[in-house]
């Protein structure tokens, strides 16, 4: 059983037709990255999967979002036990202005844990997974401003994996970051694989060729071709796709 | 056709200039006419400038503090030794005791004989205490005069008692006014801050748009209307019901004044508290809310810890508006310059006793004075709280 899926999902801005019957399965424990032009929808169709959508006023969806085979948009699923399972890394390092420990262990004071030895051992755990802890270990009290970039983006992903979330989902992780820091957190991607479901939105096309397995091209709100990584950039069977990755427009 | 432009710019940037300069000293101006006049009543003396206190020339008393004067008159001194003099009563001649020892012969239809009376009576009376209009004072005056100790600082930063007319001496203690003021101040702080708190959290992150449009106009219009309103409404609707639900034998009093004043902060509170709150970055709100944490645990756990440094401005401005509110506070806190013990009694405030006295102040007195130096005591207290506005709008965020 696909561990995500979509199937044939419309969505609307307003007026704004912006998901075109999109239907589309992911399997556990893979990497799948989304490309496509800016304003193709690719975005938003990852939202999706944690409901980050409600939050926009005038948004209507239809067609079935299902996690682990249960209907995210059914009445009976509460939204915040979803996006518990279902963490998120945003476009630009968005840590708290809280220092590096408490960043980490939000999720786990908001989902109601107290027990301080747990979370201790969590966000040590979570900082080693994001290939961070050596960098922040003597610093775990000071602000996570005081972090780069980089680091800052690392320590929202260990915030996203503290709550032992099964999916996460990444909306163009590396898109304010400098080379070194991009290829950082594509290590960390591939080594994430082995225990997570990992869906990454991109714009490098060369990122998404080297971390993932499966991609897809979504063009003006419908998906155009999903397939293998290798046969999306070697032999793609759309002319848009070969278009976009030989760089014709985008 | 450029020079003349160019000529006409010159003129407009002149007179920019200008107005920015006027702006300035006339700022400078008041700031320093209200201290020359406020500090001064630290040269004055607490009794009127065309009084003579006077002694026989034997008594080795030579000087006397107000409050001395004031307990001479009280007879809770009635021996010199009890100021340093010798084991003799005090015997004090006022006008109302000449009218009693000398006959209308001794001092002559007009009371043009009065002064030459005056002087052979603290002549011939070792114990004598004259206090006496300068007019009724010989030229060649055979008694000796008493220095009265000039008002200091302390006795009138720390002094109780708010008499500024009270005769002989007048009574300057600004303490009971001080604490009055920041005690209602206080009062209208706890009243309007969970009340403006939960307003600005509810606009900004519960309502929708339309109740939000419906909202934010109404809390402005709050801000408009004149405190006089706000007294009025205060003496006709709160002093009543603070009367009737705690049972006082009168309603003005400090918890009315605080309830009126919290109203009157409440718009200053509520629109600056609701633009920190909205100046939370959506992505913060949106990590949050994506770690499953609900709308309640991201408002109490980011968004207003985030606005927490806006929301304090707006409490410091809101402590700013009550601190300097007159009319409504005139109206409805009673008035009565004592040192508050509770909310339930009056009190008075700086601004409500310079607006209530300073019309029957005479120019250039003591009484003027007082209240010119109230007024700069508001100054700075208003002054510091703008500058703490300050430190904490620029500090940094964490």
């Amino acid at each position: 059983m696909a561990k995500l899926s979509a199937n044939k999902v419309n969505l609307f801005y307003g007026d704004n037709h912006a998901l075109k019957d999109v239907t589309l399965k992911m399997d556990a424990n893979t990497v799948t990255a989304f490309i496509g032009p800016s304003g193709c929808g690719k975005s938003t169709f990852l939202r999706l999967f944690n409901r980050m959508n409600d939050l926009i006023p005038h948004v209507r969806i239809e067609g079935d979002i299902v996690v682990d085979g249960e209907d995210i948009y059914s009445k009976e699923v509460s939204v915040d036990l979803l996006r518990k399972n279902i963490g998120m890394v945003f476009q630009k390092p968005n840590p708290f202005p809280k220092s590096i420990f408490e960043n980490v262990a939000y999720g786990m004071r908001v989902n109601g844990i107290r027990d301080k030895h747990y979370i201790n051992e969590r966000v040590e755990t979570s900082l080693k997974q994001a290939s961070l802890w050596t960098e922040v270990k003597d610093k775990l009290k000071k602000s996570a401003f005081e972090l780069s970039g980089g680091q800052q983006q690392r320590l929202c992903i260990a915030r996203a994996l503290a709550i032992e979330p099964s999916v996460v989902l990444m909306d163009e992780p590396t898109s304010a970051l400098d080379p070194l820091a991009t290829h950082k957190i594509e290590e960390l991607v591939f080594n994430l694989k082995a225990d997570y479901t990992i869906v990454i939105v991109t714009h490098n096309m060369q990122q998404a060729a080297r971390v993932s397995d499966k991609t897809a091209f979504f063009y003006l709100g419908e998906l155009i071709e999903y397939d293998d990584t290798n046969n999306i950039f070697t032999k793609p069977r759309e002319i848009t796709t070969q278009n976009y990755i030989t760089g014709r427009f985008g | 056709m450029r020079r003349l432009r160019k000529i006409i710019e010159k003129i407009v940037e002149g007179v920019l200039a200008m107005s920015a300069a006027i702006t300035s000293i006339t700022v400078l101006l008041i700031i320093i006419f209200l201290f020359d006049e406020g500090l001064s009543i630290f040269s004055k003396k607490p009794v009127d400038d065309d009084t003579v206190i006077a002694v026989n020339s034997s008594n080795p008393v030579s000087k006397l503090t107000g409050l001395q004067i004031k307990d001479i008159f009280d007879q809770k001194i009635t021996n010199w030794k009890q100021i340093g003099g010798k084991n003799d009563s005090i015997k004090l001649f006022r006008l109302d005791e000449a009218g009693t020892t000398f006959t209308e012969q001794q001092m002559g239809s007009n009371f043009e004989r009065l002064a030459i009376c005056v002087d052979s009576y603290v002549v011939r009376t070792p114990g004598v205490l004259l206090y006496f209009s300068s007019k009724y004072i010989p030229k060649d005056f055979h008694g000796k005069r008493i220095e009265i100790a000039n008002i200091t600082p302390y006795s009138f930063l720390m002094g109780k008692q708010w008499f500024p007319t009270a005769q002989p001496v007048a009574q300057l203690g600004v303490l009971p006014l001080i604490l009055g003021t920041l005690w209602v101040t206080l009062g209208a702080i706890l009243f309007a801050l969970p009340f403006g708190l939960a307003t600005a959290i509810f606009m900004a992150e519960i309502a929708n748009h339309k109740v939000r449009n419906y909202l934010k106009p109404v809390v402005e219009l709050l801000a408009g209307i004149p405190s006089v309103v706000y007294g009025f409404f205060g003496l006709i609707v709160i002093v009543p019901a603070v009367q009737k639900i705690f049972n006082l034998p009168v309603g003005e009093s400090g918890l009315a004044g605080s309830i009126v004043l919290g109203i009157m902060a409440l718009p200053t509170i509520i629109t600056i508290s609701e633009d920190a709150l909205r100046t939370t970055p959506r992505a913060l709100k949106e990590a949050s809310l994506a770690l499953g944490a609900s709308h309640w645990q991201t408002i109490r756990r980011v968004i207003v810890p985030y606005a927490s440094s806006g929301i304090t401005a707006a409490i410091i401005l809101g402590i700013g508006r009550a601190i300097g509110e007159t009319m409504a506070v005139l109206m409805v806190t009673g008035n009565a310059a004592v040192i508050p013990h509770s909310y339930f009694e009056p009190l008075r405030t700086i601004p409500a006793t310079i607006a209530a006295e300073l019309g029957e102040a005479a120019y250039g007195g003591l009484h003027f004075k007082a209240l010119f130096a109230l007024g700069c005591i508001l100054f700075i207290m208003t002054f510091i709280i703008n500058l703490i506005f300050e430190f904490i709008a620029k500090k940094k965020k964490y």
